[in-house]
């Protein structure tokens, strides 16, 4: 802690914190991939598949989610359409 | 029976042998009998971080495979009698691990020793998953870095589903997370995760926190765990992580930026 810091001289995120986010975010995406049924990438492929006959569509533009609810599993599918 | 720990991180380089030495000598001096076997078959490590390098006649593997009996390749420590070492062989792949010619060995251990420490290889390829396979809890080695912190979490899931407790659904394996290379100075900065932090992304327990320190480097120059090394803060720190292990309720210490002294700041040091 130096005079500066109470002074407010930078107000950009410590590097500590962008750390601590972006791990959060793939340390979640990594876990539901490892606790997901198997055959889900091969569903991802098949859907992608359906897609593309109709529309041409990057890989990442779609995704599949398996959320557990207690008494049953939703499959969340998001599809971006490109304009 | 004796209780199997094994010291995992995934990452390399983050202090797994220097946590299996420290470890395994922490329990062998506070009584209980215990061998550290290494499990990173082609690059054996242990060996020359315990000083007993050249005293390695036969291997883990030399045992497994039939050519030699547990009690040739077993290393007496100079130091503790409680103490033994077997040795990694420095020659074969590690597909000369089995899981059958594993457990045999552990078996065998199970019958003469308290504690079984397995000190994994990095990655989590066959050595690690070998190393992992039979423990009964896990000493997950982490540092306060991005890559580190993301494959614990990785070797935790593999803890949680290919161990022989998951697979045949036992209790499952007792996980310790375990902080080296921590840097109050740089938390209180901003430029390192936080002790929290990285318990809030992994949401293991906290086993102990060695902070970044020279006496690691010094240690392993001489061959000397640095849990010996009593006047250090990183020997101190292994000390408590070796009492909390035993049960002990210690507090965790060295995590606050030490406050320099006056006479320190006008002489230095």
């Amino acid at each position: 802690m130096s005079i500066f810091d109470i002074f407010g001289k930078d107000k950009e995120p410590k590097s500590a914190s962008i750390a601590k986010e972006r791990l959060k975010v793939i340390v979640a995406h990594e876990r539901r991939a490892r606790n997901a049924p198997e055959y889900l990438p091969a569903l991802q492929r098949d859907i992608l598949d359906v897609i593309r006959k109709y529309v041409q569509i990057d890989q990442d533009q779609l995704q599949i989610d398996l959320n557990d609810d207690g008494n049953c599993s939703i499959l969340e599918v998001n599809v971006n359409l490109p304009k | 029976m004796a209780t199997i720990i094994v010291v995992t991180s995934g990452k390399g380089g983050v202090g797994k042998t220097t946590t299996s030495a420290a470890v395994s000598m922490g329990l062998a001096m506070a009584g209980h009998k215990t061998v550290v076997i290494d499990f990173d078959i082609g690059l054996r490590n242990l060996d020359i971080i315990m000083n007993c390098e050249r005293r390695v006649v036969f291997d883990f593997v030399n045992v497994i495979q039939g050519d030699a009996v547990l009690n040739q390749a077993l290393i007496k420590d100079k130091r503790c009698e409680n103490l033994y070492i077997l040795p990694a062989s420095q020659t074969r792949d590690k597909d000369a691990l089995t899981k059958e010619g594993v457990k045999n060995i552990l078996d065998q251990l199970s019958a003469d020793f308290e504690y079984i420490i397995c000190d994994s290889p990095a990655g989590i390829e066959h050595g690690a998953q070998m190393a992992l396979y039979f423990a009964d809890s896990a000493i997950v080695v982490t540092n306060p870095e991005v890559s580190s912190v993301r494959d614990s979490d990785r070797i935790l899931g593999i803890l949680q589903s290919k161990s022989y407790r998951a697979e045949n659904n036992q209790a499952p394996v007792k996980e310790h997370l375990l902080i080296t290379r921590f840097d109050p100075v740089r938390v209180d900065r901003g430029e390192m995760l936080s002790i929290a932090d990285i318990e809030d992304i992994l949401a293991v327990p906290l086993l102990g926190v060695i902070p970044e320190s020279q006496a690691v480097l010094n240690a392993s120059n001489s061959g000397n765990p640095v849990i010996l090394d009593e006047k250090s803060d990183a020997g101190q720190a292994y000390k408590d992580t070796v009492g909390r292990l035993l049960g002990e309720e210690l507090p965790h210490r060295f995590l606050e930026v030490q406050k320099k002294g006056l006479l320190k700041r006008v002489f230095g040091g």
